[in-house]
């Protein structure tokens, strides 16, 4: 199975980065722009069960993948 | 007094704060490897600088579970104290012994430069010795320094006198322009609600002498000796 988790920060944190990528965005010529969000992609590859799979995923995101004061995560799992 | 400065892969502001404690403030301490079990009977530990686990993940989410801050959770759940300097302030909030989380400065820039710090508490045991109304010149070196926590913490933080030193002017206002990160309120330093953990970005090991242009670091370190020596402050197993 594989995993793939998305950490992005919350919306009351600061996004430097974010906010950078959209000057240039719009500086680019893109149009339309509201938000840019910049966070992390992981994945896990891991075995066996699907529901306790995605107990440990989920129990590891909130431990140590985000930060939950700052970062917001979702996962899915492939089988 | 004895001090146990932590170790982790990529400190690098551990020889500094050990040179403090034993050469400038003449007391006696050690270096305490992050994968020991024990904090060797220490009465205060020193998280230090660097780039621990290289920051991979998020500053110090990694540190935090290496074996020796589970040492440090139980020693702080007693009362000793507890100082992280940078990386180590970052180190503390994610073991969720301090408030909130430093994310990246908000110029997205390392900054490397002399701040000025008001103490905004000076009944604590990291700042009782610092005179009121002094400011503090001491250098900040990080990329994310920024602090951050939701309104409502804040407002506990506040209520509770835990925000000890903020970035100010040179004539004491805490402006924007004074704002090294985009901290929140000019945060600099907190501590945690029972007043034995705290943490702030800037570098007072680096600032502790007169050689290296600044002494005024000293004064946080000599608060914790004031404090220890008049304090009954539990040792560490």
């Amino acid at each position: 199975m594989k995993a793939k988790i998305t950490v992005t920060p919350k919306k009351a944190v600061l996004d430097p980065q974010g906010k950078t990528v959209q000057n240039a965005l719009e500086q680019m010529g893109y149009q339309g722009i509201q938000a840019v969000h910049v966070g992390k992609y992981l994945e896990i590859e891991l075995q066996g069960d699907l529901e306790k799979a995605r107990r440990q995923i989920d129990d590891a995101c909130r431990k140590l993948l985000s930060n939950p004061v700052i970062e917001d995560y979702h996962f899915e799992i492939e089988p | 007094m004895n001090f146990a400065v932590l170790q982790f892969p990529a400190s690098n502001c551990d020889q500094d704060a050990l040179h403090v404690v034993r050469d400038v403030l003449g007391h006696t301490g050690r270096m305490v490897w992050h994968k020991d079990n024990s904090l060797g009977g220490a009465d205060a530990v020193i998280v230090p600088g660097g780039f621990s686990y290289g920051d991979y993940l998020r500053t110090g989410a990694i540190a935090r579970f290496s074996p020796i801050m589970q040492q440090v959770q139980q020693f702080a759940a007693n009362g000793g104290p507890v100082l992280g300097i940078c990386n180590g302030f970052q180190i503390l909030c994610e073991a969720g012994l301090l408030p909130g989380a430093l994310v990246r400065n908000r110029s997205l820039q390392f900054r490397c430069e002399q701040v000025f710090l008001k103490t905004t508490n000076s009944n604590t045991i990291f700042t009782c010795e610092i005179p009121p109304e002094k400011l503090l010149r001491v250098p900040i070196a990080h990329g994310e320094g920024c602090f951050f926590a939701d309104e409502e913490t804040l407002k506990k933080m506040r209520q509770n006198q835990q925000i000890l030193w903020q970035y100010v002017d040179a004539s004491g206002n805490a402006t924007e322009q004074a704002n090294p990160n985009g901290s929140v309120q000019n945060i600099a330093g907190i501590s945690n609600e029972k007043g034995n953990v705290a943490g702030l970005m800037p570098h007072p090991e680096r600032a502790s002498e007169p050689l290296l242009g600044s002494a005024d670091g000293r004064l946080i370190f000599e608060s914790m000796v004031h404090a220890l020596a008049t304090r009954s402050v539990k040792k560490s197993a």
